[in-house]
C-alpha cells in the first residue's frame, strides 16, 4: 500500500441514480465531447506554424499582391491536435468495429501499409522526376500490375485511374475505342442492370453513350434470355458487377460474354466486389473485356471517410491496345513511363491521359504490401472467409428478416435482406438507426434497388466468429424491436453524437460555408 | 494469416450453422470451368510483416527522395513542409478508417472537417462555395469545363496555352467522347501570359475560357480583363490554381471575377508521392452550385435542434440521379481534404501570408542567382515560386545529367510538351520554403558547368 497522506482522497462508491434531464454547464456528456467551428475557435492572428524572418525581396508579384483579407482561422497546434481529435470521436471507424457496408467492403487496414507507403522513397519523390530517379516507383507499379493481371487472368492493366468511377470511364472509354477503331461508330447503347452501382450508368452517360435496363430473373440475377433478345448491331456493350449487388454470382457470365462478343459488343464488368472471388476465380476465365478494381476495397487500402480511391482496370487482349497514358514498361532491366512521346508506333491506340502524372502511387505501395503480405494463398483465403461469413450472417437472419434469395442457395461475400414484414411507418431506416444504438455503423441501405427496402450486410473477411456473433445478436434484436413496432425504434438514434439529422432542411436552404467573419482574437 | 481472425474450428462451427459441408459448396454457382483448385501458380505465399518490409524498403531505396538532393521541381507538384500533426491527425483511425459520411449521425467528425474544408476552399479561391474535394486539379479542371456547358448549354471551351499540359491532355481525351470541341495552344516564351490572345478568340459559342494562375511558366496575369471579357460574351471564366500556397500573397481568382476556381490542393498538406493521391478543388458562386459535381456538406440541424453536418445536394450525383448526374465521380479525396484542412488551420491566415512570403522572396532571390550564371535567362519578370529559365542548350538532357549528379533541377519543356522545338531550352525551376541557399548554390555551379 502507499504511504502517501490520502487523507484528501475520497474513494468513490457506485450508486446508481437517475440523471434525468441533468444537463451540463459545456453541452458535453463526459467523454462525448462537442466542438466548435474552426471559424468560431480560431483567430486570423493565431497560428500553429513557426517561420524564421521573411527575408527581404522586392515583389515580382505583377501588382496583384492580395490585399484583402483571406478569413482563414489559425490554431496553435494544441489547439489543433484537440480540435481534430475531438472530432475525430465522433466518427464511426473499422478500427472501433463491424462495419458491414455492403459493397463498400469495409475491411481492416493494416498499418504496415501506411508504414510502407510512407517512406521517403515512395512518398517524397516528385511525378516529373527524371525515370532514373524512380525505378523503385515504377518497379512497385509493375508488380503491382503483374499481380493484378494475374490475379484477374487478364492481358493488360491501366494503372491511373484515381478511383473506381474513374476505372469504370477508363473501361468504356477503351470500348468506345474499339468500337470506333473497328468503324462500329453506331452502337451507342450500354446495357446495364437495373441493380447497377449509380456510378455504371453515370459513368456510360458521361462518356456518351445511352443506357437501357436488362430485366433481372427472380433469382436476382441477369436475364440471359432477356439480354440476348436485345443484343444487336447498335449495343456497344454491357455492364456487369460480377458477384453482383445482391450479392449473387452470375452464373450466366460466360454464356453472358460469349453472347454479347457473338453479336459485336464488349462485356465490361464493375469489380467493386471482386473481394469474394480473388485467388478463386479469374474474370479473365468468364470472359470479361475489362474490370475495374477498387484498391480501397479488395486491397485494403484506407477508405479515408470518403477517399482517396484507386482504380486500376485490368483488359483483355481485344482492349490492352487502347489504354489510357501514362504506363509503365520494362525494357532489359529498367522501367520506362510511357507518356505522350514514347506512345510512338506500338501503342497508337491510346485512348490517351484520364488524370495529371502517374496514377494513385500512395494506393499503390499500400496495396502491393497488402498483397505480398497475403500472397496468392492468403487472398484465396480472403475470399473464402469473407463468403463464408456472409453466409454465417445469411443463415442466422432468415427467421426474422425476409432474405429474397436465400431459397435458391448460397450469397457470395454480402447478404441482402428486405423490410417486407415490417409494421406500417417502420421501415430500413429504423432497423439502420437501431443498429447504430448497438454500436454498429448499419449496412448499406435502400441499395441495390431491385430489393424492396434492401439492406445489404457486407462483413468482410476481417471479422471473428465472436464479432460475427455478437452483430447477428444486436442485428436480431434490432429486428425483432422493428418487427413488433417498438416505437423507441422509430427515434433512433438515442445514444450517438447527433439524433436523426434533418437532411430536407439542409437541401431546401442550403448552408455550405461559414460565413462568419474571423477576428484577430481568438474568441472565448 | 495474421489479417485473418477465423480459426478452422470456427469455419467448421460455421458452416454447419449454414448446413455446408465445405467452403466449395458456398461457391457452387461459380462454373466448374471457372474455378481455380488451388493457389494462383507462379505467385509468392503469404510473406511476413518483416519480410514484406524489406521488400518495400528495398524498392524505396531505389528511389532518389527530394529530400535527399537539392530539389526544384514544380510544374503541378510541389514540395513544402508540412507539420507533424498534419500526419499524425490523418493516420487517426476514425479519420483513416471511416466511410463516405452516409449516417450522418456517426459521421460528424468527418462531416463538420468537410464543412470547414469547404469554407477554407472558399475562402482561399475567393469564391462563394466549394465542394469537399475532387480525385485532382487535372479531373477537376474537365469538370469545371463540363460544368460551363451544361450551365451556358455551349460547347466550346478556350484553353490557354499557360495552361498544365496533362490538365490540356486529360480535357482532349475526355472530348473526344463527348463532343466538345477545345481550342488549344502551346505557351509561348513570352513575359506575360496569353490573355489577349485568348480574349480575341472568345464568340458567342464559348462555353468557357479555361486559364491557369499562376501559369505553367508561373507568370501571373490579372484576370479581371479577361472575366470581363468572357461574361460579354455570356462565357464562364475557369480559373485553375496549381499551386494554392500563392493565394497567400496574390489576389484570389474569385476575387478577379472568375465564375468556376478549380485547383490542386496537394502542396497543402498532402506530400508529392509520385503524383497521388492529390486532392481537387472545386469552387463557384452560389448560383451554379446546383450545376456543381462531387460531394456537399451542408449544416442542418438534429431532432433535438443541435446543429450538424450532413451530406446535401444529392440529387446531383449518381447514386440518385443515375445517367442524369452532374458526374459520373463518387470517391472524392476526403483523407487528403483533411490533410489540407489541418495545415491551413496550423497555418492560418498568419501564417499562410508569411509561408507565401517566403515562398517568393527565396524564389526571388534563386532567381537573381540562376539568371546569373552565363546561358542562363530569366523568362518570366512575374512570378510567385516558380520561374521559368531558357538555357543556352537542350533543358531536357541538361536535366538528365544533373540527375546523375543528384541535384533535381526543374522540369524541363522538353518532358512536358515533347517536339516543341521552340520551348526545347525551358526550364521551369519551383523554390519553397524548403529550398536553401546552398541547394541554389549547388544548382548554380551545376548549370555553369554544364552550360559552359
Amino acid at each position: 500500500m502507499s504511504t502517501i497522506n490520502q487523507s484528501g482522497w475520497r474513494p468513490t462508491t457506485p450508486e446508481a441514480g437517475e440523471a434525468g434531464d441533468l444537463s451540463t454547464f459545456t453541452g458535453n456528456r463526459a467523454l462525448m465531447l462537442d466542438e466548435a467551428l474552426i471559424f468560431e475557435i480560431g483567430s486570423s492572428e493565431t497560428t500553429g506554424v513557426d517561420f524564421g524572418e521573411v527575408p527581404a525581396a522586392p515583389s515580382r508579384l505583377g501588382g496583384l499582391e492580395r490585399s484583402a483579407e483571406i478569413g482563414l482561422p489559425g490554431l496553435s497546434e494544441p489547439e489543433t491536435v484537440r480540435h481534430y481529435t475531438r472530432l475525430s470521436r465522433q466518427n464511426y471507424a473499422i478500427d472501433l468495429g463491424l462495419f458491414p457496408l455492403g459493397s463498400c467492403t469495409m475491411k481492416h487496414n493494416p498499418r504496415l501499409n501506411e508504414r510502407m507507403a510512407r517512406l521517403p522513397g515512395f512518398a517524397d519523390i516528385h511525378p516529373l522526376a527524371p525515370v532514373d530517379t524512380v525505378q523503385g516507383a515504377l518497379e512497385v507499379i509493375d508488380q503491382l500490375a503483374h499481380w493484378l493481371i494475374t490475379l484477374t487472368g487478364m492481358q493488360a492493366v491501366a494503372m491511373s485511374p484515381k478511383a473506381g468511377a474513374h476505372g469504370e470511364l477508363c473501361g468504356i472509354l477503351a470500348i468506345r475505342s474499339a468500337l470506333d477503331a473497328q468503324g462500329q461508330q453506331h452502337r451507342k447503347i450500354l446495357l446495364v442492370p437495373t441493380s447497377a452501382h449509380g456510378t455504371n450508368p453515370a459513368t456510360a452517360a458521361f462518356a456518351g453513350f445511352s443506357v437501357e435496363d436488362i430485366p433481372a430473373t427472380e433469382d436476382g440475377r441477369v436475364d440471359l434470355e432477356a439480354l440476348k433478345a436485345r443484343l444487336g448491331p447498335d449495343i456497344a456493350g454491357v455492364m456487369i458487377t460480377n458477384p453482383n449487388t445482391c450479392g449473387l454470382f452470375e452464373r450466366d457470365m460466360k454464356a453472358i460474354s460469349d453472347a454479347v462478343h457473338a453479336a459485336g459488343g464488349y462485356v465490361y464488368c464493375d469489380g467493386a466486389n471482386f473481394n469474394a472471388i480473388v485467388g478463386r476465380v479469374r474474370p479473365g476465365d468468364l470472359g470479361v473485356d475489362a474490370m475495374h478494381i477498387n484498391l480501397h476495397k479488395t486491397f485494403s487500402t484506407p477508405h479515408g471517410g470518403g477517399g482517396p480511391g484507386s482504380g486500376p482496370v485490368v483488359l483483355s487482349a481485344a482492349l490492352a491496345p487502347y489504354a489510357p497514358l501514362p504506363f509503365v514498361e520494362k525494357q532489359g532491366d529498367k522501367f520506362h513511363l510511357v507518356e505522350e512521346e514514347t506512345a510512338g508506333e506500338h501503342h497508337a491506340g491510346t485512348f490517351g491521359r484520364m488524370t495529371a502524372f502517374n496514377g494513385q502511387m500512395g494506393m499503390f505501395t499500400r496495396a502491393l504490401t497488402y498483397i505480398l503480405s497475403h500472397g496468392a494463398d492468403g487472398l484465396r483465403q480472403v475470399a473464402e472467409d469473407s463468403v463464408l461469413n456472409a453466409n454465417y450472417i445469411l443463415r442466422s437472419m432468415t427467421d426474422v428478416l425476409e432474405a429474397p434469395f436465400a431459397k435458391y442457395g448460397p450469397c457470395m461475400h454480402e447478404a441482402i435482406f428486405s423490410d417486407k414484414g415490417l409494421p406500417e411507418g417502420l421501415s430500413t431506416i429504423d432497423i439502420a438507426k437501431g443498429l447504430i444504438d448497438e454500436g454498429y455503423h448499419p449496412m448499406t441501405v435502400y441499395f441495390p434497388l431491385v430489393v424492396h427496402g434492401a439492406m445489404l450486410v457486407e462483413p468482410t473477411e476481417t471479422e471473428s466468429k465472436a464479432a460475427l456473433d455478437q452483430f447477428i445478436g444486436a442485428f436480431r434484436s434490432v429486428a425483432a424491436r422493428a418487427k413488433n413496432g417498438d416505437p423507441t425504434i422509430k427515434t433512433a438514434p438515442h445514444f450517438a453524437p447527433r439524433r436523426r439529422l434533418d437532411e430536407t432542411l439542409a437541401a431546401r436552404k442550403p448552408v455550405l460555408a461559414w460565413k462568419g467573419a474571423v477576428t484577430a482574437e481568438a474568441a472565448e | 494469416m495474421r489479417y485473418l481472425p477465423l480459426t478452422q474450428p470456427d469455419r467448421e462451427a460455421m458452416l454447419g450453422v449454414i448446413g455446408a459441408k465445405s467452403i466449395d459448396d458456398l461457391f457452387v454457382d461459380v462454373p466448374a470451368s471457372a474455378v481455380l483448385d488451388g493457389p494462383i501458380p507462379g505467385l509468392p505465399m503469404h510473406a511476413s510483416e518483416l519480410a514484406v518490409e524489406r521488400h518495400m524498403t528495398k524498392l524505396a531505396a531505389k528511389n532518389l527522395a527530394a529530400g535527399a538532393a537539392p530539389f526544384f521541381l514544380g510544374a503541378g507538384a510541389y514540395r513544402h513542409h508540412v507539420p507533424a500533426s498534419v500526419d499524425h491527425i490523418i493516420q487517426r483511425g476514425e479519420f483513416l478508417t471511416a466511410y463516405t459520411p452516409y449516417q450522418p449521425e456517426i459521421a460528424q467528425g468527418t462531416l463538420q472537417m468537410m464543412f470547414e474544408f469547404q469554407s477554407q476552399i472558399a475562402r482561399l479561391l475567393g469564391c462563394d462555395v466549394a465542394n469537399a474535394s475532387m480525385y485532382d486539379g487535372s479531373t477537376a479542371c474537365w469538370e469545371a469545363i463540363t460544368m460551363a456547358r451544361r450551365v451556358t448549354k455551349r460547347g466550346k471551351a478556350i484553353l490557354s496555352g499557360g495552361l498544365h499540359p496533362h490538365y490540356v491532355s486529360v480535357a482532349n481525351t475526355m472530348a473526344k467522347f463527348t463532343g466538345d470541341q477545345l481550342v488549344t495552344s502551346l505557351p509561348t516564351l513570352s513575359l506575360t501570359p496569353d490573355t489577349d490572345d485568348l480574349i480575341a478568340q472568345i464568340d458567342d459559342d464559348t462555353s468557357c475560357v479555361v486559364v491557369q494562375y499562376p501559369d505553367i511558366l508561373g507568370r501571373i496575369a490579372d484576370l479581371s480583363k479577361l472575366a470581363e471579357a468572357a461574361h460579354a460574351k455570356k462565357a464562364l471564366l475557369v480559373a485553375v490554381v496549381t499551386e494554392p500556397v500563392a493565394l497567400g500573397a496574390i489576389k484570389a481568382p474569385g476575387e478577379m471575377g472568375a465564375d468556376i476556381v478549380v485547383g490542386e490542393g496537394q502542396s497543402l498538406g498532402v506530400g508529392l508521392q509520385f503524383g497521388g493521391p492529390y486532392v481537387g478543388l472545386f469552387a463557384c458562386s452560389e448560383k451554379l452550385v446546383r450545376q456543381m459535381p462531387g460531394r456537399l456538406c451542408g449544416e442542418t440541424v438534429d431532432a433535438e435542434g443541435k446543429r450538424g453536418y450532413v451530406l446535401t445536394l444529392s440529387t446531383r450525383e449518381q447514386h440518385i440521379r443515375r445517367e442524369k448526374a452532374t458526374s459520373n465521380i463518387c470517391t472524392s479525396s476526403v483523407l487528403c481534404a483533411l490533410a489540407m484542412s489541418v495545415h491551413m488551420t496550423l497555418l492560418g491566415e498568419k501564417g499562410l501570408r508569411q509561408l507565401a512570403a517566403i515562398n517568393h522572396a527565396t524564389a526571388s532571390a534563386a532567381a537573381d542567382r540562376l539568371a546569373s550564371v552565363p546561358g542562363v535567362e530569366l523568362v518570366t519578370p512575374t512570378f510567385f515560386n516558380e520561374f521559368t529559365l531558357k538555357l543556352s542548350k537542350e533543358a531536357r538532357p541538361v536535366v538528365r545529367q544533373l540527375a546523375d549528379q543528384g541535384i533535381l533541377a526543374g522540369v524541363s519543356l522538353g518532358r512536358l510538351y515533347p517536339g516543341a522545338d521552340a520551348l526545347a531550352n525551358g526550364l521551369i525551376v519551383a523554390v519553397t520554403e524548403t529550398t536553401t541557399q546552398e541547394d541554389v548554390e549547388t544548382l548554380a555551379s551545376a548549370l555553369q558547368e554544364v552550360l559552359a
